[in-house]
């Protein structure tokens, strides 16, 4: 059972764990995702760059139907994680966001204890079976979100009590808890000092380990250091996508080298 | 000289002031904007300011303190031995001042000469007569005294009012003369004139504040009257509520208990049917409703809150009484004999209940939509259902402010009458049957002050006590909302 497991692992290995293909975004009638094809291998991460209003945040969303819940947002294309669609409608985007796990732009903490915003995830989807288990899920989530130090002492304080970027840990953390299968991270580290940057740096490698991470990114050094893979989005457009590597050191599309070399932007 | 007169003066030195105060501010500036120290407008507000505000605010003090004085100087003229038989000081007063009045409208009708006015006496005119034939009735013959005080009193309140518009006229001159020498281009006219709308603006909130005091402290005294004849213990603590209007005699049951029995019982009845049900609307409006069903159901809720009490007084006693005497009644649905009559304090409690439902509804769904989309944006992130969503994140979050809807629609029950009236009945009662008829304070109140006791009895002046009392409890009441919501902000924001 267990070595059948660890097979089909390795099989998956470097599989394609996201695929999307002629995707399509219309806010209203305004068109912020054109005709975006990309794959998202799984235990890779993959970095979303460009400039502020090219799309980045709407296209992540895209990948865990968060778009859902905006009235004016209407998706275009195929989108398939291991093969699904995940736009079908037998597909229960509940289901879904479980498995692909999200941390937003800006920090966005429940109105509840440090312990019951990590707590949440785990809660709702019947994750620990004991208290026990449950603090030593919360324990683990708050370290690997680089938080644990700070806010041990004060579990049962209000997470809406902590600064901007304790807070974004915090997000970090509670994303991490529920064990996602893919981890979307929009600009994760904006608010975050270069100790907390390193250490969610740290995890962000960590997680590649058993899942794919995708991060969207204004720091091209942050991309350069996390990622496998990068994509460069400008208006609307995905331009150019491939390894991190050949992007940052020989990109193919001049857009691409003006961006990084910091000409548009 | 009239009020009127001088407060269109005023008002037109001020738009004189205006006027000139922009010229001069201009000038001094050779016309050149940049150099002025403010907008110009505001040399020509801080002009109008200083006629306007202390000259009017002199007119107002001067409009109150005349009359007290005057009704102080004339009062001297009635000695004690020209008070009638069962009259008073305060019945006479009442009297000159009706015939001072009265002399003013004959002379204003040239029905007598100003002279005539002032110079009339009893033993040659009959002066009731006359003034009748103006139009003024006075309530009995006119005694010499009377006509000299009323004499009197339109001489001294003439002369004030001479002086008066004299005074005030001058303060609005200082005023005028003074702000227009301040006008110069170096003049900080913007910040004097920032600093004058902020003495408005204290000033209106301080009216504001004094009225409420006015008001609880006429309350209070009228109380403490109260209390001084008749026992706070039995008030308190009595269990038994039988005025006995005067005339028939005895002394009377005055016991609050039933009273407070009854607004709360019916009360938390109407909590109990507005709160789920005002809330699960709000919910279902915020958070599932699409934008077209939004668009409708909302304004509709609204209209039901402005729909007046006694309609819903109506529907108490016409509509939900009888369903509900066919339901409980005797020969009713369940075949039991519960309800003897339409009215009971489930029935004004169910009516009620319906009117404050569009009231919590649209207070909570103000406070849901007020929870940030990011909130909720986390938790489906999350992977959490709707209903999870909303029981987990957007309810407790919003908890202070429902917590405060709640309260409020508490007070607004606790002060309702028209229901009460048409639909809980009129017998006061401590009884825990919902279906007996039972009454609140607010329904006792009304009908011990229409009743025909006499203003001063007991069974009248209970009403103040009973305001009093209903005063304090919703008082108290909003404190604890606020306390409430204080503490979940301190927690949570
Ligand atoms: N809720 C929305 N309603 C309407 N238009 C939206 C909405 N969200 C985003 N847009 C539009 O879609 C486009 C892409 O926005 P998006 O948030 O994806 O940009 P981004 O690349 O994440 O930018 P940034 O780096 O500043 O976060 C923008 O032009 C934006 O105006
Ligand atoms: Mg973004």
């Amino acid at each position: 059972m267990n070595d059948m497991r660890i097979v089909k692992r390795d099989v998956d290995m470097n599989d394609i764990k996201i695929s999307a293909k002629g995707v399509q975004v219309y806010y209203g009638d305004t068109h912020a995702i054109k005709d975006v094809n990309v794959e998202i291998k799984d235990k890779t991460v993959t970095a979303f760059i460009g400039p502020s209003g090219c799309g980045k945040s709407t296209f992540l969303r895209c990948l865990n139907r968060m778009n859902d819940t905006i009235d004016i947002c209407r998706v275009e294309g195929s989108i398939q994680i291991e093969g699904e669609d995940i736009y079908d409608k037998r597909v229960d985007p509940v289901q879904l966001r479980a498995k692909v796990g999200m941390v937003f732009q800006k920090p966005n903490p429940f109105p509840k204890s440090i312990y019951d915003n990590v707590a949440y995830g785990p809660r709702i989807h019947g994750l620990a079976r004991t208290k026990a288990d449950l603090d030593e899920i919360v324990e683990k989530s708050l370290r690997r979100g680089a938080i644990w130090n700070e806010v041990k002492d004060r579990l049962h304080a209000p997470g809406t009590g902590l600064s901007g970027g304790q807070q974004q840990r915090l997000c970090i953390a509670r994303a991490v808890a529920t064990e996602p299968e893919v981890l979307l991270m929009d600009e994760p580290c904006s608010a975050l000092d270069p100790i907390a940057t390193a250490q969610v740096e740290e995890l962000i490698d960590e997680l590649r380990e058993n899942f794919s991470v995708v991060i969207v990114t204004h720091s091209m050094q942050q991309a350069a250091r996390v990622s496998q893979k990068t994509a460069f989005f400008h208006l609307g457009n995905l331009v150019e996508y491939g390894e991190t590597g050949q992007i940052f050191t020989n990109p193919q599309d001049p857009r691409t080298e003006s961006y990084i070399t910091g000409r548009i932007g | 000289m009239s009020t009127l007169l001088i407060v269109a003066l005023v008002g037109a030195l001020a738009v004189v002031g205006y006027v000139l105060g922009v010229r001069r501010a201009m000038a001094s500036a050779d016309g050149d904007l940049r150099l002025l120290h403010s907008l110009k407008s505001y040399y020509g507000q801080n002009v109008a300011l200083l006629v306007l505000v202390p000259s009017l605010l002199v007119l107002v003090i001067w409009m109150t303190v005349q009359p007290l004085l005057i009704e102080q100087s004339v009062l001297g003229m009635i000695s004690n031995t020209d008070v009638a038989e069962g009259s008073s000081r305060s019945l006479m007063m009442a009297d000159v001042r009706r015939v001072a009045d009265g002399l003013d409208v004959a002379v204003a009708q040239g029905a007598m000469s100003r002279e005539a006015a002032s110079d009339v006496r009893v033993d040659f005119t009959n002066v009731r007569e006359r003034l009748a034939s103006v139009g003024v009735a006075v309530g009995s013959t006119v005694t010499q005294t009377t006509l000299e005080a009323a004499q009197k009193f339109r001489a001294l309140s003439g002369t004030g009012n001479m002086v008066r518009g004299i005074v005030v006229l001058l303060i609005a001159a200082a005023g005028f003369g003074y702000a227009l020498k301040q006008t110069d281009k170096d003049f900080r006219a913007r910040n004097v004139v920032e600093r004058g709308i902020l003495v408005l603006l204290i000033a209106a909130a301080s009216i504001a504040v004094l009225t409420t005091l006015g008001i609880v402290f006429s309350l209070i005294f009228n109380t403490i009257d109260f209390f001084e004849s008749f026992p706070g213990a039995d008030f308190f603590f009595g269990t038994r509520w039988e005025p006995s209007f005067s005339g028939r005699g005895g002394a009377s049951d005055l016991g609050f208990l039933p009273l407070i029995w009854g607004t709360l019982y019916i009360s938390i009845i109407a909590l109990v049917v507005a709160v789920p049900l005002g809330l699960f609307a709000a919910i279902y409006l915020s958070e599932y409703a699409s934008n077209s069903v939004r668009s409708i159901a909302k304004p509709v809720l609204e209209v039901l809150a402005g729909i007046p009490t006694i309609v819903y007084g109506l529907f108490a006693l016409l509509t939900v009484g009888p369903l509900l005497v066919n339901i409980f009644g005797a020969d009713g649905l369940l075949g039991v004999n519960w309800m003897s009559g339409g009215t009971a304090a489930m029935t004004a409690g169910l009516v009620m209940g319906i009117m404050l439902i569009p009231f919590v509804s649209s207070l909570s769904d103000d406070i849901i939509n007020a929870v940030p989309q990011a909130m909720r944006d986390g938790s489906y992130g999350l992977g959490a259902t709707q209903s999870e969503t909303i029981r987990q994140v957007i309810l407790p979050a919003a908890l202070p402010g429902i917590v405060g809807a709640v309260l409020l629609a508490a007070s607004r029950a606790i002060g309702e009458t028209m229901i009460v009236v048409l639909g809980a009945g009129a017998a006061a009662s401590l009884s825990l049957n919902p279906l007996e008829a039972m009454t609140t304070v607010t329904a006792k109140i009304v009908s011990q002050l229409t009743g025909d006791g006499e203003f001063n009895s007991p069974e009248t002046m209970v009403a103040f006590a009973l305001g009093m009392t209903l005063f304090v409890i919703t008082l108290a009441l909003n404190v604890v909302a606020l306390i409430i919501v204080r503490k979940y902000r301190e927690q949570y924001d």
